[in-house]
């Protein structure tokens, strides 16, 4: 797995022990409780809310988000599966940059200053950090993120030759938290947009030897709100958990459209 | 539950299949390559303007005494030459096509009603009909004698 720049890098010429001293730290969450309707039945608002918690430097904000949840307000909702970098069920937004929670560590952000938290952006927040991801999926099945093939199976395994396979292994690693489709400003406009997210996994199948669909996706991909929409702001390959150089396949996917059709 | 034959779990990918009769591999889609052509005109003509608008600033502003020797006489004397006549259609059909296509981008992100959408682009495409008209018919019927 590809490392993640950090906010603050540390780069210490010697390894220094590390400082397990516990940091009080100020989560400042996006609330958004939809049953909070005002006295004469306005709608809920969303409002901010700082959470003062206990936490050593090497632990990471979703273990923060879980000591809130379970000794300070038991209403904080966010999902949260393997918390462990692999479900992409926690993607937040954490001082401005779409993250995975359960892979922030405390020490790797500034906590002499509120750390600030709030649903990914570009999906319809249900409540606190919780977006309906129907969207998001949607556009993910639209580009038939499956295995097409014709004529007669074979009896054994699809074999693959160790080459074809490096051709589309970094899109492979997707977790589909949706980190880089809600960082995308183009999305943010009106979520018609297919995402960076769906645009990787068709990648994915487009560039894999046993496939035969890549003809189908690539028309796909060719529409209004296909790939022709992206302008290269490269918000999703900084957003991504995973390392997934995300606007490279973008463009891999717009480089096949051209030498195919022009 | 029991399993019967006909409640049997079905397995896939199992034996060979036939696919139905006329159906299509890869069904050639009647959409157009419209997005596909706009984005490649717009980094192809960028590449191009580069080279005739930096020309043509330079012509115009710095060589030769630059801004202050512009007048009638200057421009008249430029379009004499069919090589300058073509120089500035090439520019200004670039240049306009240019722009009208990354604005329409930019409405097509930011205006969220259909109407104000439509009309925005209405607004844009009518402005460039009148631009490329009026400067293409100024290259072709420019008069180096019209105050005599």
């Amino acid at each position: 797995m590809t490392a993640v720049i950090e906010e603050t890098p540390s780069a210490p010429a010697a390894k220094p022990a590390r400082d397990h001293t516990p940091v009080v730290i100020t989560l400042r969450i996006r609330r958004y409780l939809p049953d909070l309707v005002g006295p004469n039945g306005e709608p809920a608002v969303p409002f901010w809310q700082d959470f003062q918690v206990e936490a050593d430097p090497t632990e990471r904000i979703l273990t923060a988000m879980h000591k809130i949840k379970g000794e300070q307000d038991g209403s904080l909702t966010f999902r949260r599966s393997c918390a462990h970098g692999i479900c992409g069920s926690d993607a937040m937004r954490i001082n401005g940059r779409n993250r995975l929670a359960c892979k922030t560590l405390v020490k790797d952000l500034d906590v002499t200053k509120p750390i600030t938290i709030e649903a990914i952006k570009g999906l319809e927040v249900e409540k606190d950090l919780v977006v309906d991801m129907d969207p998001f999926f949607q556009s993910f099945k639209d580009v038939m993120p499956f295995l097409i093939t014709s004529g007669n199976e074979p009896t054994r395994e699809r074999l693959q030759s160790p080459e074809d396979r490096e051709r589309f292994d970094d899109t492979t690693k997707c977790i589909l938290c949706a980190c880089c489709t809600t960082s995308c400003p183009v999305f943010w406009t009106d979520g018609q947009y297919f995402g960076p997210a769906a645009i990787v996994n068709a990648h994915r199948f487009i560039f894999d030897s046993r496939d035969e669909g890549a003809e189908q996706r690539l028309e796909i991909l060719n529409e209004k709100e296909g790939v022709w929409r992206c302008r290269t702001t490269f918000n999703c390959t900084d957003a991504c958990p995973r390392g997934i150089e995300v606007t490279k396949a973008i463009q891999e996917v717009k480089r096949a459209l051209i030498f195919r059709r022009v | 539950m029991s399993s019967t034959i006909e409640n049997a779990p079905k397995i896939y990918g199992g034996g060979p299949s036939i696919e139905a009769p006329r159906s299509k591999r890869s069904p050639r889609s009647t959409k157009t390559n419209f997005e596909l052509y706009s984005w490649l005109f717009m980094r192809l003509s960028g590449i191009l303007l580069v080279v005739l608008v930096l020309g043509h600033l330079i012509i115009q502003l710095v060589i030769d005494g630059g801004v202050s020797r512009i007048g009638f006489a200057f421009v008249a004397g430029r379009w004499a030459s069919p090589f300058w006549q073509t120089w500035d259609l090439i520019m200004l059909w670039l240049a306009e096509l240019h722009g009208v296509n990354g604005l329409r981008t930019i409405i097509n992100d930011y205006a969220e009603r259909d109407q104000s959408r439509f009309w925005l682009k209405t607004l844009l495409y009518a402005s460039a009909l009148i631009v490329l008209f009026t400067g293409t018919l100024v290259i072709f019927t420019f008069d180096p004698n019209i105050g005599q």
